[in-house]
């Protein structure tokens, strides 16, 4: 059972990966919304006892993350024009390198940190390395709709991190986090209609010229 | 020890007589070449009496100097160093008697060679001495012979300019030397080696970064690098086989030397070298790739290669610390082996080198092509040079990378994961390096020898002189040499590491590679076997036929010009565009425009990306501080004197 | 040693038949009939008997590429995995002279297509080895993978030790190793995606563009020597997704020749129902082979 929990937590990598270099926007949120719905089903595998409450909460989260979410976002992406494509800051090579190179980062910091020994291997690298895919998608991608499946793929990586720590009552604390993610992609996705009505486009690095910070020679 | 004196003392004879002999350019040849093969005899006989017994073997004079004794020490390390020095200045001393003759008459050859067997004289100092004033004494002639050498065709301003920098940052680098041993001698009277410690708590670590330094400005691996590409290609050529193949050497050689007072190594000193290794292995052919001058491109190549070596070195000290001895004593093999293999391929590809721009008058990559017709012997020759720096069997490249690859692997089983890490980046930055030294001397052979000539320059060559043709010879057979016969080598390389590293770990070398280095030279011989079945096939199946000779299959395109073919930088622009981030290259384009487009251009420009954007703004700040004290320099002699008698007055009052 | 030379004359014998099952797969997805299964054979031995026409541009070098490219291949196989079994040259490093044999065609295969002075040819040759510095490090670091999970250092000792109960404990990794190989298996035998085999003379083409001046015996030599490729480093993929050993060599021999047939099965469908990848996209391929690789191994590490 373990090796299936454990090819389970490859594959989240693996997606972390496929999310870091992917250039299609719809293929993008329904990889994050996959790594959601995997990362939802690793409590019913990870062996043991199974309640009905786990099951239930297992359930919404897979139902939120593998279907709410994703048509939020698709809906947004239709309804604020923003393209099909992942505008990238870096490249895909440079993208795969910082990926992996996370990983080797998150797996020593994984050895240093204070846990109690998980009983899946590779579980708290796992999860810190989507966390930080998720930083990766929010700092390099210039559109707004990114920015949400950022935050989407952070989330993945605190549930599973949370997975790891408390095996016992994980359920709590990912409905509060789960609560506001659920806000901030609702909040977001009306931002991102009404940014893009406003403005023509969702490029956040045009959103600088909103500041109110003039260089010298631009005042006359 | 008598015969390495002896030949010391032919060297300096010889550079004197070369000097009497300012008039006739032929005899001071003769004084120079004669003098350098035979010492080259003398000295190789002594070094490889010393491999082969494993003993060390030490000379004492009385010398009336402070601070210092006339000591020499010759160890299986020192004595495994001057064989790479002994033979290739033997040999570019023979090339360099047909390559120097066109400029009899027009520059001082007696001064030439004299400055070359200097040369080899402060090599041989260097290797030997075992005291730091002995050690200091030979860096600094070796610097300033060098300098002659490179400055050799000063009215070419760019030779100036790259010989004035040279001159810097071999100061900088005796700077950081002094630095070094007077950490190592904190208070013991003499400089002896014998006498050196390692310092203790951070000023262990502070005589590790100024080894770092001081020799690695010498050797010229990442960030010590700038002035590399600029002086190797502006001495004459079998003067940069010389420089490029064993001088750069001895700044290897510094850093072991040191070590070897500074056990024991934390594992962060590996770390560090194993990551300047990889980068300037991975840079220094990236950059070679960008190249279009041939020399240039094997210049910095050799950054490559010593990136390669300290690679080899970093894996060593993190073995040592960890105490995995195979993976010690294996890349250490590897990496002292590499000196020695890319002695001799880097001499005989720069003699390849020479060799065109004595017959072509140029290095252009683009303005050449079409050699190997002209010049079939140099090509053959410049092709073993080429697949030996790129590791290919059956030559001597891969001997060296094998080691360290084995070690790596080996080190795969380590219990701690940093281990681990440190070899993983090694095997991956060297098969990195590995295919890109393909591409960069496929890239160099093919546009350089291969196709049609680009130029009435190549379409008029001429093959080479005998004498630099049989240099060149009798290095592309020691390359195929070590590569059928390696197994050979594994007792020197033993005893020359067990100068440095651990005896434990020393030891492991004779364990674990005679037997795959068996079974890789009988791999290169089953090769070359394999080589001559089908070619024997081929003959086979041809009796009795006579091939029809045609024009290249142009598609159907009725009239190529040689321009039209493939050239070094249309080559190698998928892998420069790719790492372009890495390269940094300029690109001017004209661009084209309308139905009917006019001329346009192209041509990519490489910046020196350390120089332009490290060193200059560096120098360039320093300049500016040192502006702030311009008015010290008032330009009267009156003031100089003053500024000395208060400085004698104010040491005397702080003495007092 | 008599196992280890009928080990070596089946791969030379059959080889070429790999080809031939890639081409009739194909041919099933194209609704046609294809070409008769041991066509290469018979190709083989036509060329042999024909004339070579030589470009005047060229010179020995030419004449020797293809000969020492064959000759490197005929000397790699005495490496190469045989279901777990030893082969002639075993031990410890010996893939590493198996890659830089490999090296080594690629050095001659490149420089003779450079030495016809064809743009064509030099710009397949320029793609080639931009293609190797992906691969090269993707298929070391698989390697290394494979080395850290046995604990051997040979590649008779690696699949030897391969067993199902590893696949047990470490499928994952094991999983990885055989994905990235796979894509450098396709990228190096220039199959679909990384390039196409079949036509010759589009602007995008890599392997079949280098050797366009090359006729006779030579083209024999080259045409072989790619079918030995194939099977080279097809039986990577082999050894390591068959892992179980029988006791009799004449079943391990009959079972890795079997996966051998299906790998090419697999190669003929990835050809049928995949397009070839933009040139510029290639790269990518080779370094994600190169995560993949990678992350086997701190996997590994990890354990």
């Amino acid at each position: 059972m373990h090796t299936f929990a454990e090819l389970i937590i490859v594959f989240v990598i693996l997606l972390d990966l496929a999310l870091a270099v992917t250039g299609s926007l719809a293929t993008c949120i329904r990889i994050a919304a996959l790594q959601g719905v995997v990362a939802g089903l690793l409590p019913l595998l990870a062996g043991g006892h199974i309640e009905t409450r786990t099951f239930l909460f297992a359930f919404a989260i897979i139902f939120l993350k593998g279907v709410v979410f994703p048509w939020l976002l698709l809906r947004a992406r239709d309804r604020s024009g923003a393209g099909k494509e992942v505008e990238t800051l870096i490249s895909y090579p440079v993208s795969i390198l910082l990926c992996i190179g996370a990983f080797i980062a998150s797996s020593w910091l994984g050895s240093r940190l204070p846990l109690p020994t998980a009983n899946v291997a590779w579980i708290v690298p796992a999860s810190l390395a989507t966390i930080f895919t998720g930083f990766l998608l929010i700092t390099t991608r210039t559109k707004a709709i990114t920015q949400v499946l950022g935050y989407l793929v952070i989330e993945n990586g605190i549930y599973i991190f949370g997975l790891a720590l408390f095996v016992e009552q994980p359920m709590m604390v990912e409905l509060a986090i789960l609560l506001d993610v659920f806000v901030a992609v609702f909040v977001m996705g009306i931002a991102i209609f009404h940014i893009s009505r406003e403005f023509d486009h969702i490029d956040t690095a045009e959103l600088s010229e909103l500041n109110d910070w003039r260089r010298p020679e631009d005042v006359k | 020890m008598v015969l390495l004196l002896l030949s010391f003392v032919i060297l300096l004879v010889s550079a004197a007589l070369s000097l009497c002999f300012r008039r006739s350019p032929a005899r001071a040849s003769a004084a120079g070449v004669y003098g350098a093969v035979a010492a080259s005899v003398a000295g190789l006989v002594s070094a490889g009496r010393i491999l082969l017994s494993g003993g060390t073997e030490t000379l004492s004079l009385p010398w009336p100097v402070p601070l210092g004794s006339l000591s020499f020490n010759l160890d299986p390390l020192a004595a495994f160093f001057l064989v790479p020095v002994f033979l290739l200045t033997a040999f570019a001393a023979i090339y360099g008697s047909d390559y120097l003759k066109s400029y009899a008459g027009k520059k001082p050859l007696a001064l030439a060679w004299a400055a070359f067997n200097l040369l080899t004289a402060a090599m041989v100092l260097v290797i030997t001495s075992a005291n730091a004033v002995l050690f200091m004494l030979g860096w600094e002639l070796m610097a300033a012979a060098s300098f002659l050498l490179v400055v050799f065709e000063h009215e070419k301003a760019q030779v100036r300019k790259a010989a004035f920098l040279y001159l810097v940052v071999g100061a900088a680098g005796a700077l950081f030397l002094l630095l070094l041993f007077s950490l190592l001698s904190p208070s013991s009277p003499s400089f002896d080696f014998s006498t050196f410690r390692r310092p203790e708590g951070v000023l262990a670590a502070a005589a590790f970064l100024a080894a770092l330094a001081g020799f690695g400005l010498k050797a010229g691996f990442i960030p010590f690098h700038v002035w590399l590409p600029e002086a190797h290609p502006a001495a004459p050529s079998h003067v940069s086989a010389v420089m490029s193949g064993v001088m750069i050497k001895l700044g290897i050689y510094g850093i072991m030397r040191m070590l070897s007072f500074l056990a024991p190594w934390p594992a962060w000193w590996g770390w560090t070298l194993v990551f300047i290794g990889a980068v300037s292995g991975l840079l220094g052919v990236l950059f070679a790739l960008s190249q279009h001058d041939l020399k240039r491109m094997l210049a910095y190549s050799s950054i490559e290669n010593v990136g390669i070596i300290i690679l080899g070195l970093g894996l060593a000290v993190v073995g040592t610390s960890h105490g995995m001895y195979p993976l010690a004593a294996l890349a250490f093999g590897g990496a002292l082996l590499h000196v020695l293999n890319h002695a001799l391929f880097k001499g005989l590809l720069f003699m390849g080198a020479g060799a065109v721009l004595h017959s072509t008058g140029t290095t252009e990559l683009e303005a050449l092509g079409g050699l190997a017709k002209k010049m079939p012997q140099t090509a053959f020759y410049f092709l073993v040079g080429s697949a030996a720096i790129s590791g290919l069997p059956p030559f001597n490249g891969l001997v060296s990378e094998f080691l360290i690859y084995l070690g790596s692997f080996g080190a795969l089983r380590a219990r701690e994961a940093s281990t681990v890490y440190a070899a993983a980046l090694a095997i991956g930055s060297l098969s990195a390096i590995g295919a890109l030294a393909l591409a960069c001397f496929s890239k160099a052979f093919g546009t350089c020898f291969l196709g049609e000539p680009r130029s009435a320059n190549a379409a008029g060559a001429h093959e080479a002189g005998q004498a630099m043709r049989a240099a060149m010879a009798a290095l592309a057979w020691a390359c195929c040499f070590i590569g059928l016969a390696s197994p050979l080598l594994v007792a020197p390389l033993a005893a020359a590491a067990g100068c440095v590293l651990d005896p434990r770990a020393a030891s492991e070398l004779l364990r674990y590679a005679p037997l795959p280095l068996s079974y890789l030279s009988a791999a290169a011989a089953a090769f070359l076997g394999a080589a001559l079945a089908v070619a024997l096939l081929r003959a086979f199946a041809l009796r009795g036929r006579v091939p029809a000779a045609g024009p290249t299959w142009d598609c159907g395109y009725a009239a190529p010009t040689a321009k039209m073919q493939y050239g070094a930088s249309s080559f190698a622009q998928p892998l420069t565009d790719f790492f372009q981030p890495a390269l940094r290259a300029a690109r001017h384009y004209a661009g084209i425009a309308g139905y009917f487009p006019g001329k346009t251009s192209f041509h990519t420009e490489n910046k020196a990306l350390f120089y332009d954007n490290f060193y200059t703004p560096a120098a360039a700040y320093i300049r500016r501080l040192a502006f702030r004290f311009s008015w010290l320099q008032q330009g009267r002699l009156q003031f100089y004197i003053l500024y000395i008698v208060t400085a004698l007055i104010a040491l005397l009052i702080w003495k007092l | 040693m008599t196992k280890q030379l009928a080990q070596y004359l089946v791969v030379l014998a059959l080889s070429p038949l790999l080809l031939g099952v890639v081409n009739r797969v194909k041919a099933f997805f194209a609704g046609r009939r294809g070409p008769p299964l041991p066509q290469l054979y018979f190709d083989l031995y036509k060329l042999l008997h024909k004339t070579p026409v030589y470009s005047r541009t060229t010179t020995r070098v030419f004449r020797a590429g293809p000969v020492a490219a064959l000759a490197c291949l005929l000397t790699a196989l005495a490496i190469a995995p045989f279901g777990g079994r030893p082969s002639f040259f075993a031990f410890d490093g010996d893939f590493i002279l198996l890659v830089y044999l490999l090296g080594m065609a690629r050095f001659a295969t490149v420089i003779a297509a450079l030495d016809t002075g064809s743009s064509f040819e030099g710009m397949g040759a320029s793609r080639e080895v931009q293609f190797a510095v992906f691969a090269e490090p993707a298929f070391f670091l698989a390697l290394a993978a494979l080395a850290k999970t046995t604990g051997a250092m040979s590649v008779s000792g690696i699949f030897g030790a391969l067993t199902p109960a590893v696949w047990t404990t470490a499928a994952p990794v094991l999983a990885l190793v055989t994905a990235a190989l796979f894509l450098v298996f396709l990228a190096e035998n220039s199959r679909v995606p990384a390039d196409d085999p079949n036509t010759h003379l589009e602007l995008t083409m890599i392997h079949e563009v280098m050797v366009l001046d090359h006729s006779g015996p030579e083209l024999a030599f080259i045409l072989y020597g790619a079918s030995l490729k194939l099977w080279l480093l097809g039986s990577f993929i082999a050894c390591s997704v068959l892992p179980r050993h029988s006791g009799s060599w004449l079943t391990d021999a009959g079972l890795f020749t079997a996966a051998m047939f299906a790998i090419a099965v697999v190669v003929g469908v990835v050809e049928s129902i995949m397009a070839r990848l933009r040139m510029s996209k290639v790269p990518y391929m080779l370094i994600t082979a190169l995560a993949f690789s990678a992350l086997a191994l701190i996997f590994q590490v990890g354990r």
